[in-house]
């Protein structure tokens, strides 16, 4: 805990590692020549830390390190995976398979490609629990399909999708496979190898790097992906994303890459160990408790849940601070979490994602997602669960929903006079 | 988002929380809202025979500013006549609270709320003088 509180977003971001920030600092200070520099020593000594980076990010996901275009972050290497294969290949095919739940990065640009005439796109179902059948992948492969986008891991509800499975029909069918592996990279296995990848997006500040750094993995041979570059330039990166290296950034992702990859079997296991402590000791204390996602197959430092009959902006309000009771900030400090209901989003419409597994509105108003990570106390998690318990109980005697159904009224015949 | 202060002290400290007998024929009930568009209100007014409102309660499924909405509405509500109250707009809501614009539909749904319990009011008095209206609900008919 510090001055802020308790950081329960790590699906939103991550604090950078100490040790990240130590091996980027340099530089930031005297390390400052350009990447691209071949006639001196300052660009020599940043390329062989570029190149170092390259090689540490490349490892992660068992590529070869030419195989990886450093960029601004994932929503670039989404938008230029998916838009520079369907340019690219646009006499081969132009249809894409995704699947409901993808990041808006992936659904927005299929859905800018579709308005402009490039791309016809497939959005598979998912199941309740937000996986996709890899049969209905296959189902969906026509002579036309260039490309299959699916993520690796959910941002909001953390379901692992079968990857593996969904790859090896990609391969079969001579279909490449992008999958936007942000959430799932540095905390699960992934190997572009044995998952038949052709295309990964990454970010740094998802893994404890900073922000701002992103890479995309594109496959050289067995097949070799060819993409039509979205940013002209000098040419950097194989030509496919022209612009100076972010030296520093290029340098603590490879750093984060690193001690993701040589951590990830203990930090699994001890951040599965911490949110299951938590999620037991919710369901055990509260009723009307339903967890979203997948109960398995599920990234191990998210947990997203429904407190029915609260609606999940109020129940933040009662936990990030907003409401300061007198001398309550040093023994109560702000907890951070995000809701999937429509009060916390810009659109103020309820999370598409819970939509998508069939969750209704009701339920998807109160869903709290909380997430946990490296830097997460055993302290913390009690902490949280304590004043959740009690926000909720608090919030659920101010519920006219509640009452009604403790009373045994079924909130479904009720008829409720809407807007 | 940054709440007012007023929001924040209705969110923290709500008045007037809690349920009357809805059978009591003394008792106005308005529940507005639906839980799939995430705000639900339940205000009760609790009004003399000359039309007085002596006391009034509430429970609200909603964002911080659904809770503060009705919370003040309720202390708003008290001492006024039947008159007074059908005068009250949300627009006294959001002056007092200092709602933004996307938290308007809230002091919209405390009004509704207010008028709702009422209308529930005078159709439990008079149920024989005056038939009952269109807009009058079935519960209330058949009370």
């Amino acid at each position: 805990m510090n001055g802020k509180g308790v950081y329960m977003d790590y699906q939103a971001t991550t604090p950078v590692d100490p040790r990240v920030l130590d091996a980027m600092l340099p530089h930031l200070r005297e390390v400052y020549g350009n990447a691209a520099s071949r006639t001196h020593g300052f660009g020599w000594e940043a390329e062989a830390a570029v190149d170092q980076g390259r090689e540490q990010v490349a490892r992660l996901i068992g590529a070869k390190s030419k195989e990886i275009i450093f960029l601004s972050g994932a929503t670039e290497a989404d938008n230029l995976a998916i838009r520079g294969v369907v340019e690219f290949y646009k006499d081969k095919g132009h249809h894409v398979i995704t699947q409901t739940t993808e990041h808006k990065a992936v659904l927005d640009t299929c859905r800018a490609l579709e308005r402009e005439g490039k791309a016809e796109v497939t959005y598979l179902a998912v199941d309740e629990q937000g996986r996709v059948d890899p049969d209905d992948v296959r189902k969906a492969i026509t002579d036309k399909t260039v490309l299959i986008s699916i993520m690796y891991a959910n941002n909001e509800i953390g379901t692992v999708q079968p990857i593996g499975a969904i790859g090896e029909i990609a391969r079969e069918k001579g279909v490449f496979f992008h999958s936007d592996a942000v959430q799932g990279a540095g905390k699960l296995p992934l190997d572009v190898e044995q998952q038949h990848l052709d295309l990964v997006s990454l970010s740094a500040h998802k893994m404890y790097g900073p922000k701002g750094v992103g890479a995309l993995y594109v496959r050289s041979k067995g097949p070799r992906v060819r993409l039509t570059p979205m940013i002209y330039g000098g040419g950097h990166e194989r030509g496919m994303r022209s612009g100076t290296l972010n030296v520093p950034g290029i340098v603590g992702f490879g750093k984060a890459c690193e001690l993701s990859r040589e951590g990830m079997a203990d930090e699994s296991q001890r951040t599965l160990a911490l949110r299951e402590r938590m999620r037991e000791a919710l369901f055990d204390q509260l009723d009307e408790v339903y967890l979203n996602g997948h109960p398995v197959h599920r990234l191990p430092g998210n947990l997203n849940v429904s407190f029915a009959f609260v609606e999940g902006e109020s129940l933040l309000m009662g936990l990030n601070g907003s409401v300061r009771p007198i001398a309550a900030a040093a023994s109560q400090p702000p907890i951070a979490v995000s809701s999937g209901s429509a009060c916390t989003s810009a659109t103020l419409e309820p999370s598409y994602v819970l939509k998508a597994l069939g969750v209704g509105d009701d339920l998807a108003h109160t869903s709290i997602r909380f997430g946990l990570g490296r830097f997460t106390t055993e302290e913390e998690v009690d902490y949280v669960v304590e004043r959740a318990v009690t926000e909720v109980r608090r919030l659920r005697e101010l519920s006219p929903l509640y009452e009604m159904v403790k009373e045994g009224i079924d909130l479904k015949t009720v008829a409720w006079q809407r807007d | 988002m940054a709440y007012s202060d007023k929001v924040l002290d209705h969110y923290s400290n709500p008045r007037n929380v809690g349920s009357f007998d809805k059978s009591d024929p003394s008792v106005g009930t308005g529940v507005v809202g639906a839980p799939e568009c995430g705000d639900v209100m339940k205000l009760q007014l609790k009004i003399s025979d000359d039309g007085v409102v002596e006391d009034a309660r509430f429970k609200t499924f909603g964002c911080g500013s659904a809770i503060a909405s009705s919370s003040y509405v309720t202390e708003l509500v008290k001492g006024k006549t039947v008159d007074e109250v059908l005068e009250i707009k949300n627009t006294n809501i959001v002056q007092e609270l200092s709602l933004p614009p996307v938290k308007i539909h809230c002091s919209v749904l405390a009004e509704d709320g207010i008028k709702a319990a009422l209308q529930d009011w005078k159709s439990k008095r008079q149920p024989a003088e005056t038939p009952p209206a269109d807009e009058v609900r079935p519960a209330a008919r058949q009370g």
